[in-house]
């Protein structure tokens, strides 16, 4: 990124996409910022196992 | 795309297509013991996968000890649940002889079972009459009044609806469902509108057919007056259209989920018709007044057919006042219901669809690699019983399938397409 856009980001208000935790998303918004949050989990609730199976079986 | 991975989706694909294109129809009701042959005396076909007399919950124990009553098999209750201790009964559940029954969902020799045809395979499932709210043998009910109307529906409505149903072609489920569901139905926890047209649809053959008036009154006053009385029929459409299928190699579809008070199991297509089970989870809802929580029984019944193919609360966006009857939210929370279980299913259904949500059609085809893979399970409606025998009906509520029924489907599944 260069100098200049890293200037912009920090000048103008923050847009926030949040995705999974939602608790990083309730902080910002208490805060006054533009937040939209995305619900997110890994895959089988992290348990690699299933998660490796389930890559196997095309979902 | 890898051989394993073409193989499922063909599968799925199929199963999909064979649940799409059922043609249910309401033929008959029929005592139990011609529906079902293998029936004898002292067998007790119940909710859920299979279970035994130790295992089993307080209504279900309630139930049973009427049921011994009602057939004959004991003289009162106290004598039943000595014979049921002492391994007099012989239980079954009731997806292992094309039936179903809500809640503890008894099935025996000489109730009247409904009869649902699949036109399109030529399959039968069979479901035994609603018997109201409240105090009724399906939530654990026992007592005089209960096998009363147990005897009125063996000896009057079932003859009566036979013969109404025998004079004419049956009634077409799928368009009689698609309607209710653009009268605010999901057909697990609010069959209103449903209730409603199939009594319109069946009261000149009643009539016709009829030569008791007082009986004809008695029977359009009780199914006008039972809000659920559709919930079975939707439930023996439910088994129905299932069956069929069932046993398609590679499919991932599940075929049946149900509870008996103790356990949850599921059923998958490509798995047989092995059950996958797991501790039922208590439901959160609404009670009736002077009924808390801590009356309630754990989750139970064969009616979580209707959520298999995409009704009760995979259907709850048509029916945002059953949201608020099982405290599941407002209006725009019951269409977040229909959204999410979209994220576990196959397909939609394009004859079933719910007009608040822009003609959606209800979430079709449970798929157990999504619903591990998403961590959402099933979202059931369903009602609730007391936990002591005897008392009945206390609530209504949601709850859901135990995600671990499907962590151990999958890997069943896995193996049996070759995957590990």
């Amino acid at each position: 990124m260069s100098e200049s856009k890293v200037k912009t980001l920090l000048e103008e208000p923050l847009r926030v996409v949040n995705i999974g935790l939602e608790g990083f998303a309730k902080e910002l918004d208490q805060q006054g910022v533009k937040v939209i949050q995305v619900d997110w989990t890994p895959p089988a609730g992290g348990d690699t196992k299933l998660a490796n199976l389930l890559s196997k079986l095309g979902t | 795309m890898k051989a394993e991975m073409k193989v499922i989706e063909d599968a799925n694909r199929e199963a999909l297509k064979r649940m799409l294109s059922g043609d249910p129809v309401l033929v008959d009701v029929i005592p139990a013991m011609e529906a079902i042959t293998e029936l004898k005396e002292r067998m007790i076909l119940h909710a859920g996968p299979p279970i035994g007399w130790d295992g089993l919950c307080g209504p279900m124990r309630g139930a049973i000890t009427g049921i011994a009553v009602f057939e004959g098999w004991a003289p009162d209750l106290e004598v039943a649940e000595k014979l049921a201790a002492d391994g007099a009964f012989d239980f079954h559940p009731n997806h292992h002889f094309d039936a179903v029954g809500p809640m503890t969902g008894l099935t025996t020799l000489s109730q009247p079972v409904m009869v649902v045809e699949n036109r399109t395979f030529g399959n039968r499932a069979y479901c035994a009459l609603n018997e109201g709210l409240g105090k009724v043998m399906r939530f654990g009910g026992n007592d005089d009044e209960v096998l009363d109307r147990l005897r009125w529906l063996r000896d009057v409505l079932g003859p009566a609806m036979s013969k109404a149903l025998r004079s004419g072609d049956g009634i077409s489920l799928k368009s009689l469902v698609a309607r209710g569901l653009t009268m605010g139905d999901e057909m697990h926890q609010r069959n209103v509108a449903c209730s409603g047209l199939t009594l319109r649809a069946m009261s000149p053959a009643l009539a016709s057919t009829s030569t008791d008036t007082e009986a004809l009154s008695d029977i359009l006053s009780f199914i006008g007056g039972n809000d659920q009385f559709f919930l079975n029929i939707a439930m023996a459409m439910g088994k129905a259209i299932m069956d069929p299928v069932r046993g398609i190699e590679g499919s991932s579809l599940v075929t049946a989920m149900s509870r008996n008070g103790t356990d949850f199991g599921i059923r998958v297509s490509g798995t047989g018709d092995k059950w996958f089970t797991a501790p039922v989870e208590m439901p959160e809802g609404l009670y009736f007044p002077g009924f808390t929580e801590a009356d309630a029984n754990p989750d139970m019944g064969d009616s979580t057919i209707v959520e298999t193919i995409g009704l009760g609360g995979f259907a709850m966006g048509a029916a945002p006042a059953v949201a608020g009857f099982v405290g599941a939210g407002t209006a725009s929370e019951a269409a977040n219901f229909t959204r999410t279980m979209g994220e576990i299913t196959l397909g939609e259904n394009p004859e079933w669809t719910i007009p608040a949500l822009d003609y959606l059609g209800v979430p079709t085809g449970i798929d157990i690699r999504l619903v591990v893979e998403t961590g959402l399970s099933p979202t059931i409606n369903t009602g609730i019983a007391h936990k002591e025998p005897g008392v009945g009906q206390v609530g209504a509520g949601v709850v859901r399938a135990p995600m671990a029924c499907f962590e151990q489907a999958l890997h069943a599944f896995a193996q049996s397409v070759g995957v590990s």
